[in-house]
């Protein structure tokens, strides 16, 4: 298969698959099937790719011109390359935990569900490998339409508020702040494609260089960098496997994405550094890590703690970016897969303790390490890449930039990143030790008597054989964390070329 | 010589009486629809012929210029004839349905009349290159309007249809001054040789309020903020397929007529540079597009909301004019078809609603999402084009409008224009929000589609919002080339 159309099958193969599966409806085994073929199908399109780019060839295609000398067009560097494959790669994993989930937790309106989740996927997929800013900018629109069903599933009053928020703080930043961005861009530069090195350079300088920074990194709303993360939190009643892939891979993921890209081919690292006009970013990043960390303590919600989570690790990518130098980006590119790892793991547990024990707040759960022990082990391995631990995958991200806030001459964040370590630990660990190191509360009000307790417990692991869906994701998952670890190299090999210039 | 100019305007013009004369229902929309889809590809063909080989000259009866009436298509009325014809063509079978819905039946051989009166109208002010003919065609046009409008069922029609026909008349009247001004210094109806004849005159003074009494005449039947009063109660109240039809063609008839004036008839010299009048512009158009959203948020009948909407829209255009540069007219041109397209296929999802509905009462649309799926997923589509998502229409519109802008270092501007959009959000996802979350009440009837012919069609103005979203070659490119020409530069 030659590249360009395998970049066009990885796009177009997810929209096929909603098509089918549309009709199927009635039929979930063949609608879930289909889903199934789907996913793995995308994933080995976009695995198809990969030798190219790590051979150093950018493989593309263009589709059509939108305006003069602006296209509708698709190219795959490194960082797209690696995006990409994670999408898809953790979208097979997604659709296995969704058919648990959505049928364990007995949930309406399936077949729109399974159709807008692969909506969403084609939309990120164009995303990681559009080649020019307007490309980016309109599947990036995509996106943040097609989740909206995702997000308002239920159809309740409280969804609907959910999605007002959520629509409302992603078009308005993307429209008000990333468009403007994207034209101004266009204006002074005349193009708007990637290009290693960037094209800002010698077309403007001084404090519109932060300016024009400032738009395109609170334009890309999905960032969810402080004050515009709200989003995230109220994303957080939609079903689970949305929010575990969506909301903490592949929606968030692009707009962290976007600002990496962003620096890295439209300002360029140099032009950054040389005006130091990056530097106020990265406070604000550091701001976001700390503050965010900080509100994630406090929440009981288990997604919502993750929510918070989650945009604290963003803002390590945003800060990544920010640094602009070769550690810097390279550290916030591997954050990407690092904390995508980590954190569907911890989002696939959360939504097991749903399934199988119906609990969503971490108070709740003590005790029920003893019946849901593999859910409670996958959790604790995300928990650990996401604190940056030795022997799972997200303590090289850090590495890397921390190492990068050093050259950058920037000693105050390596504290702030260990502190977010430390953070991270009073917000996460908790659940795993509660779970399995207290007991469970000596009757429950729905569980009265002792009698009633033991056979519970029988029950307990029974249940988790019985959701086999929903707690092997994130076993599957955590495999890949400590996998991530000692293939790291890999991921450091892929991205190298891309402070390169 | 090609006879075709001629038979843009002769097709629909004995169309109509034929139509009194046949009477029968079925045949006299028949024969409306079969005109419609002629004069759309005469219109074709003639932009084709204009893009080869550049303007044509058509002299009636053979009488040359500047005493005999002169029909002159170049690049800019080509596209806006090809535009009209278009609309024609798809809203015209959708009409057969509605109409017979909400209009009397012995009454149908004369709406149809009324109707291919009106396509004359518009046709006729659009080819012509003879400053009084502007004004019989406008005539035309406006009289048939305002009948067509009063046909409404609802018993308000008739007061909006009056009120559209006082100000219409007092903004015929301006024009006719305007004319008969120009006339009185120049000796000359001919648009080109006006132009030269103007251009070559020392004393300026009676060209200025010439000039006014144009603009103020079809800013009336453009609805420029503030002279849009008549607008929204004659939208709301019009048959629906009136509505689309008028909505989608006549506000852009008007623009390429205050094109014409400031371009090629006055000159933009004499306009931007002595009068300023892009300041004036700028403003109106701002105030347009502000008032139009923020009034149509608050808005409890859709229709009227999308009437202010379009308020809005003419703001956008406006706003394009006001720029004076390539991609400003650009912007400008192209959002005429652009609007068009969104507009004519939004109140053709209106149209649908009331017929299965009754009501366009946004209280009554709960649930409309599962009760007419097709035809609610054809608003959401429209709405997301007024909201300028990309890869529709709305987004390469307000693409020129927002680079024209910072290139003339209108910051301020670009960044207003962009929470406009936001203002269009509001309004669009209020009625999303109802037709998708809130549950009908117990005893609300089932309901059915909208009628195939009917659903066929709006889905075919709808969806071409997204298809000529992305292939813009043929409206951006074209609006381009008119840009250019109007300005006298290369493309």
């Amino acid at each position: 298969m030659s590249a360009s159309l395998a970049i066009l099958a990885a796009i177009l193969l997810p929209l096929i698959g909603a098509a089918l599966l549309s009709t199927q409806g009635d039929n979930p085994n063949k609608r879930e099937g289909i889903t199934i073929l789907t996913t793995i199908a995308t994933f080995l399109c976009v695995l198809t790719l990969l030798p190219e780019v790590l051979d150093g060839h950018r493989p593309g295609v263009e589709l059509i011109e939108l305006f003069p000398g602006i296209s509708l067009a698709f190219r795959v560097e490194p960082l797209g390359m690696l995006f990409a494959l994670i999408a898809s790669g953790l979208w097979i994993v997604t659709s296995l935990y969704a058919i648990g989930y959505m049928r364990g937790h007995h949930e309406i309106n399936q077949t729109r569900f399974f159709v807008c989740f692969a909506v969403a996927i084609s939309a990120a997929l164009a995303v990681a490998f559009s080649r020019n800013l307007l490309t980016l900018f309109a599947a990036y629109e995509v996106l943040s339409l097609s989740t909206y069903p995702l997000v308002t599933h239920h159809g309740t009053e409280a969804a609907k508020r959910a999605g007002r928020v959520y629509l409302g703080i992603l078009m308005t930043t993307s429209i008000l702040f990333l468009l403007l961005a994207i034209i101004w861009t266009y204006h002074l530069a005349g193009t708007l494609e990637f290009t290693p090195g960037g094209i800002l350079a010698g077309h403007v300088s001084g404090t519109t260089v932060g300016v024009l920074l400032g738009l395109f990194v609170f334009g890309a709303g999905k960032a969810a960098l402080m004050p515009f993360h709200r989003w995230l939190p109220a994303a957080m009643v939609a079903p689970t496997p949305v929010s575990a892939l969506l909301h903490a891979v592949a929606v968030v993921k692009v707009g962290v994405f976007t600002v990496l890209k962003v620096v890295i081919y439209i300002f360029g690292l140099d032009l950054l550094t040389s005006t130091g006009m990056s530097i106020w970013l990265m406070y604000v990043a550091a701001f976001t890590i700390i503050a965010a960390s900080v509100v994630a303590i406090y929440k009981d919600n288990l997604k919502a703690r993750l929510a918070y989570s989650t945009i604290s690790q963003l803002s390590y990518i945003v800060l990544g970016a920010a640094l602009a130098n070769t550690w810097g980006v390279i550290g916030g590119g591997m954050h990407i897969a690092m904390h995508a790892m980590g954190k569907i793991t911890l989002f696939f547990c959360a939504g097991a303790l749903i399934v199988v024990a119906h609990k969503t707040e971490v108070s709740t759960m003590q005790g029920l390490g003893r019946k849901m022990p593999w859910t409670f082990a996958a959790f604790g391995v995300g928990a650990m890449s996401i604190i940056g631990l030795p022997f799972v995958g997200g303590v090289w991200s850090k590495w890397y930039l921390a190492l990068g806030a050093a050259e950058a001459h920037q000693i105050p964040l390596i504290l702030v990143l260990l502190v977010s370590s430390l953070l991270s630990i009073v917000y996460l660990v908790p659940v795993v030790a509660q779970a399995f190191f207290k007991e469970a509360p000596a009757h429950g009000h729905d569980h009265p008597g002792d009698a009633h307790h033991g056979s519970d417990e029988n029950d307990g692991e029974n249940l988790e054989r019985k959701h086999i869906l929903c707690v092997l994701p994130p076993c599957i998952t955590a495999v890949g964390c400590i996998l991530l670890f000692f293939y790291s190299d890999a991921l450091y090999t892929l991205l190298a070329p891309i402070a390169g210039g | 010589m090609s006879q075709l100019p001629v038979f843009q305007i002769l097709l629909p013009l004995l169309a109509a009486p034929l139509s009194v004369i046949l009477r029968r229902k079925t045949l006299v929309w028949q024969l409306a629809t079969g005109v419609a889809w002629a004069s759309l590809i005469i219109a074709w063909n003639l932009l084709q012929e204009v893009q080869a080989n550049g303007p044509i000259a058509y002299h009636i009866g053979g009488w040359a210029p500047p005493f005999g009436i002169e029909y002159r298509i170049d690049i800019l009325n080509a596209f806006v004839l090809l535009i009209v014809t278009g609309i024609a063509a798809v809203v015209f079978p959708y009409a057969r349905r509605s109409v017979e819905a909400e209009i009397p039946a012995e009454k149908h051989h004369l709406f149809y009349a009324a109707l291919l009166l009106c396509l004359t109208g518009l046709l006729g002010i659009v080819i012509t290159g003879d400053a009084f003919n502007v004004f019989v065609f406008l005539e035309v046009a406006s009289l048939s309007t305002y009948s067509l409008i009063s046909l409404g069922k609802d018993k308000r029609s008739l007061t909006s249809a009056f009120q559209y026909l006082v100000m219409g008349t007092m903004g015929g009247t301006s024009i006719l001054i305007g004319i008969g001004l120009m006339y009185a210094v120049t000796g000359s109806l001919n648009m080109e040789d006006l132009a030269i004849r103007m251009a070559a005159m020392e004393d300026k003074r009676t060209l200025l309020v010439a000039f006014t009494f144009f603009c103020v005449g079809i800013s009336l039947k453009l609805a420029v903020f503030p002279l849009h009063q008549w607008l929204p109660n004659a939208y709301t109240y019009a048959p629906s397929t009136v509505t689309a039809f008028v909505a989608a063609t006549f506000t852009k008839v008007s623009f390429y007529v205050l094109l014409r004036v400031i371009f090629t008839l006055f000159g933009a010299d004499l306009a931007f540079l002595d009068l300023h009048f892009d300041k004036v512009l700028l403003v109106l158009g701002l105030l347009g597009v502000f008032t139009g959203s923020l009034v149509a948020i608050y808005q409890e009948n859709i229709k009227r909301m999308l009437a202010y909407s379009s308020v809005a829209q003419i703001g956008y255009m406006i706003i394009g004019i006001s720029f004076y540069s390539v991609n400003g007219l650009t912007g400008g041109i192209v959002h005429l078809f652009n609007h068009a397209l969104m507009k004519g296929g939004l109140f053709m999802v209106m149209g649908c609603i009331l017929l299965r509905l009754g009501s366009v009462q946004l209280s009554d649309m709960r649930g409309l999402g599962r009760r007419m799926p097709l035809t609610m997923a054809a608003f959401v589509v429209g709405g997301l084009s007024l909201i300028g998502v990309p890869l529709t229409v709305g987004f390469v519109s307000k693409w020129y409008l927002i680079l024209a802008a910072l290139e003339n270092n209108l910051w301020p501007v670009a960044l207003l224009m962009l929470v406009s959009s936001l203002l269009a959000v509001m309004y669009i996802w209020r009625v999303i929000e109802v037709a998708y979350f809130q549950k009908p009440d117990d005893d609300a009837p089932e309901l059915r589609e909208a009628p195939t012919s009917m659903l066929v069609t709006t889905w075919i103005m709808v969806g071409a919002t997204v298809v000529f979203g992305v292939f813009t070659e043929q409206t951006a490119g074209v609006a381009r080339q008119a840009a250019a020409f109007l300005l006298g530069v290369s493309p």
